[in-house]
């Protein structure tokens, strides 16, 4: 049944609206603009499997509200694990004093119940799940990868599911909701061989329930990562120096998410930190890409029917056929502006503030046949699973690691290679796609990292090429 | 008696036989003031609390969890903790840490200055901070000054006899810079850190924030080159720290280090004598006992070039048929103790940076590193990170350069250290920088 936890209003309702309203007033009451409270409930199962063994089944429990108020330019922010009235009255009051609020008139909150939207229906909650059966899956998985090969040495697993009620109740009389279910798996394997050891690597991670199980093979996965560490035992050093690089559908939207998404983040754009600063409307891409950010699709690991400020998630067009259209927005940056809030603002957990944030972010298809872009290119570098990467916004250099990458000799896919970095140039690089598949594909799940706190994001892109980017490996 | 130690030991009391427990608890806060423009941009007062239970029982491990210390969560944790037992799978050496009789190190890490130290005067130093670094040049902006502090205390008891309780707290500065010139933007960074504010070398992170984004104004891509690289002290605090992981007693027991047959081998040049010594009291992450309640002792990894030891905590240690060398890692309440370097440092040579340059001749000094998490295989050695810096000429620093990644592997770079400098510089991380050279690396760029 999907809506067996969906039920009564007791249940997601974590504080009191009640409580809510004479929280934020108190929050308020020295003359504040805005006050809020995002109050969350999380419970979370994980176990590992390492070594051959199942090492461990954790469990835990967060559960707090952090309050936030904003007075002129200036945040003040305070959090409890204290749920109780007394608890968020003295949090509300410590927000308050951080915000250094005078003493100004006090004013009353009323606040207006948003219906809570669902845009994953949950069939089965992982809560509901015995434990001995998560326990089974990465038995499974190692079962698996060390049968994938004899090279196979090593092998680690992890489980993990997160069900996390949220509540978010502001000044503006938002009272909104969410029901946030995360499944994720790892599995990492390690092969040996003359050359040394190298490391396979899969995640699979969705924002449904258990019945992820039923539309993922969990076995094939461990296959991959081992496969993916046998194959890099042949691996020779990558190359040196600028050159073509294609990179596999489903794999590369990390390279949209440094080269330019965080540039798009309002935040950043307003204090002069993004190359993309007062560039809406003009050419900033090869007119191939059209670039999304969509919070609100389905089962995808950055969906989310809030934001962490209550704002419904949707789809934004961020760049189309080559022309920045928008930035992304939070409450703050949005308010500064006189606009909507796009439904990015998020925020790692209660502890944490909110700022501008990615969701799933992606690049719609191309014209072209993923093999003609291979058979197209005479010499380079073909990536088929993209690492993590980071990105100075200012500058616009950003940099990815590549997992699995291979050489491509004239028109085909040949050697593989060992890991390394690849670095460009956001504003460049976005030009320099010059060939774009009609293959799209989401990729893995990602946490990305923003001023010390980690949100889930997911991406996607199809088979694409970049004229030259710079391949940071020791041959020569 | 601290409250967090007594409720550690009530939970321990309820272990049943054949059953080991263990209690972490702790508690703590932090203040955080971010300053733009002249204003307080935001202000966050934080504070968290949360017990973490393991119980052991046949060699099977169950944990949990809960962020707050209420009674009857810290019940559902034991609870919780102990149905997770029978999920684990039998480990001959699994257990908790035991006595070792191993004295701890006195440290001062509880400063009552710090703790009284008023809110306005924080907001002073932030503000202070953006004022100097935007005087200390005409072309830098400020992305954002902050100040920062945290306190807490913890304690941990278990069956087998460890019983601990301690309390630290810190502080430091950090601001972000952006120097723009000729339609060209480029940043840096700059921090400073001391057991109380007053402490806090607030001009020299100034300096530093503003110099770090205007000496690379005008920087350029380099051509593809075998070079030697001097790393900047906070380059090779992170070089250290990845180097730590594969000295890591959990990844050589499974298998997963690419030294773990090497000890008593010459792995590095000998000028190399990396040392973790949580007992120096100039560390940032000094302390007196690790993660599972043993003394922190100062451990000499690799000496005079030669593998040492690993870092252990109690279960690689056993499984290794060692001893814990208190290397026990914990990152809060919310997990089980991992392995882990606390405070490293290369044992440093005499020399100032700019005498290594004049001695290089030619090369690269690396300012910053991008990428490490996602350029860097600890098992497979490969080492290929985006950097940014100067080129070295005729012994001088020379014109600055970015967009362009150098390369190599663990194994080759440690052997290819050709000098380490005497500017030892303790930075907000688990390893203490120093300038180190390095030869034989690829530079990839045009």
């Amino acid at each position: 049944m999907a809506d067996t936890h969906l039920d009564a209003d007791s249940d997601v309702m974590l504080i009191d609206p009640d409580v809510l309203e004479r929280t934020l007033q108190v929050a308020l009451g020295s003359g504040a603009e805005f006050a809020e409270v995002y109050a969350e409930d999380k419970r979370s199962t994980s176990a590992g499997l390492d070594d051959g063994r199942i090492e461990q089944v954790n469990s835990g429990r967060d559960r707090g509200a952090g309050i936030r108020v904003i007075k002129g330019d200036t945040t003040g922010f305070a959090h409890t694990s204290d749920l109780t009235p007394a608890g968020l009255a003295e949090a509300a009051q410590a927000a308050a004093a951080a915000a250094s609020a005078g003493g100004a008139a006090a004013r009353t909150v009323a606040l207006t119940r948003a219906e809570q939207r669902v845009v994953n229906a949950i069939d089965r909650h992982p809560g509901d799940v015995p434990k001995a059966a998560k326990v089974e899956l990465l038995q499974r998985i190692n079962a698996a990868a060390r049968a994938a090969g004899p090279q196979i040495v090593q092998v680690s697993a992890g489980y993990a599911d997160t069900r996390k009620r949220v509540l978010v109740a502001n000044s503006d009389g938002v009272l909104a909701t969410d029901d946030i279910t995360r499944v994720l798996v790892r599995v990492s394997a390690v092969a040996d061989g003359d050359t040394g050891m190298q490391t396979g690597y899969q995640t699979l991670g969705h924002t449904i329930g258990w019945e992820v199980f039923d539309q993922h093979d969990i076995e094939e996965l461990a296959r991959e990562a081992a496969r993916q560490a046998t194959v890099k035992l042949k691996a020779r050093p990558a190359p040196s120096g600028a050159m073509p690089v294609v990179i596999q559908r489903g794999t590369g939207g990390v390279l949209f998410h440094e080269a330019c998404g965080h540039g798009l983040e309002a935040d950043l754009v307003a204090k002069g930190a993004s190359v993309y600063a007062g560039k809406v409307g003009e050419l900033v891409a090869n007119p191939l890409v059209t670039l999304v950010d969509d919070g609100s699709m389905g089962g995808e690991w950055g969906t989310v029917a809030i934001d962490d400020e209550g704002h419904p998630t949707q789809r934004n067009v961020l760049i189309e056929n080559g022309v920045l259209t928008d930035y992304m927005w939070d409450h703050l940056r949005a308010r500064k502006e006189g606009r909507r809030p796009s439904g990015n603002g998020r925020r790692q957990s209660y502890m944490h503030l909110p700022m501008v944030r990615m969701t799933n972010t992606f690049v719609l298809d191309g014209p072209d046949d993923p093999a003609d872009i291979v058979a197209s290119t005479d010499h380079g570098v073909y990536i088929a699973q993209l690492g993590g990467g980071s990105v100075n916004t200012a500058s616009g250099d950003f940099v990815f690691g590549m997992t699995e990458a291979y050489l491509i000799e004239h028109g085909e896919i040949t050697e593989p290679l060992r890991e390394g970095n690849l670095i460009g140039n956001g504003p460049k690089v976005l030009e320099q796609i010059d060939m774009l598949g009609n293959d799209f594909a989401m990729g893995m799940p990602g946490t990305c990292g923003k001023d010390g706190q980690g949100v889930p994001v997911g991406d996607g892109q199809p088979t694409l090429r970049v004229e030259s980017l710079t391949v940071g490996g020791t041959a020569s | 008696m601290s409250e967090l130690l007594e409720l550690a030991d009530r939970v321990v009391a309820q272990a049943k036989p054949g059953e080991q427990v263990e209690a972490f608890v702790s508690r703590g806060g932090d203040t955080e003031v971010r300053v733009y423009q002249g204003e307080v941009e935001h202000f966050v007062a934080a504070q968290s609390e949360g017990i973490g239970i393991r119980v052991i029982s046949g060699g099977r491990t169950g944990f949990a969890y809960a962020g707050t210390l209420a009674d009857d969560a810290v019940a559902e944790v034991l609870a919780e903790a102990r149905d997770n037992v029978a999920f684990g799978e039998p480990d001959e050496w699994a257990g908790l840490a035991e006595p070792d009789g191993v004295e701890a190190t006195d440290q001062e890490l509880w400063n009552d200055a710090l703790a009284a130290y008023p809110t306005e005067r924080k907001i002073e130093l932030a503000k202070q901070l953006e004022q100097l670094t935007l005087a200390a040049d005409s072309r830098v902006r400020i992305d954002d000054s902050n100040y920062a502090d945290a306190y807490g205390e913890a304690a941990v008891a278990t069956t087998t006899g460890i019983r601990r309780w301690g309390r630290e707290n810190g502080c430091y500065v950090s601001v972000s810079t952006l120097a723009d010139d000729d339609g060209d933007t480029q940043t840096g960074f700059g921090f400073g850190v001391a057991r109380q504010p007053d402490q806090i070398d607030v001009a020299r992170a100034a300096k530093e924030a503003a110099e770090r984004a205007t000496r690379l104004l005008g920087a350029t891509k380099p051509a593809s080159q075998r070079v030697t690289v001097v790393l900047d002290p906070f380059v090779t605090a992170q070089f250290l720290s990845i180097i730590a992981s594969t000295l890591n007693g959990e990844a050589v027991v499974k298998g997963r280090s690419l030294f773990r047959d090497r000890l008593g081998d010459a792995i590095a040049s000998p000028l190399v004598t990396l040392v973790d010594d949580p007992t120096n009291p100039l560390a940032y992450t000094a302390t007196d006992v690790d993660g599972e309640g043993l003394a922190a002792r100062r451990n000499v990894l690799i000496g005079d070039g030669v593998l040492q030891r690993f870092t252990h905590n109690a279960y690689s240690a056993r499984r290794a048929g060692t001893v814990s060398s208190g290397n026990a890692v914990r990152g809060g309440f919310a997990g089980t103790p991992g392995v882990g370097a606390l405070a490293l440092q290369l044992v440093p040579g005499t020399r100032s940076q700019a005498e290594l340059i004049a001695e290089v001749g030619d090369g690269l000094l690396v300012q910053s590193v991008q990428g490490i998490h996602s350029g860097v295989n600890a098992v497979s050695g490969d080492f290929s990170t985006g950097a940014a810096g100067l080129m070295i000429r005729d012994g001088q620093v020379a014109e600055p350069v970015r967009e362009f990644t150098i390369a190599s592997t663990l194994q080759r770079m440690l052997l290819d250290v050709v000098a380490i400098g005497g500017d030892v510089d303790w930075l907000p991380m688990r390893a203490a920088g120093v300038s180190l050279v390095v030869s034989g690396v690829t530079l990839s760029g045009k």
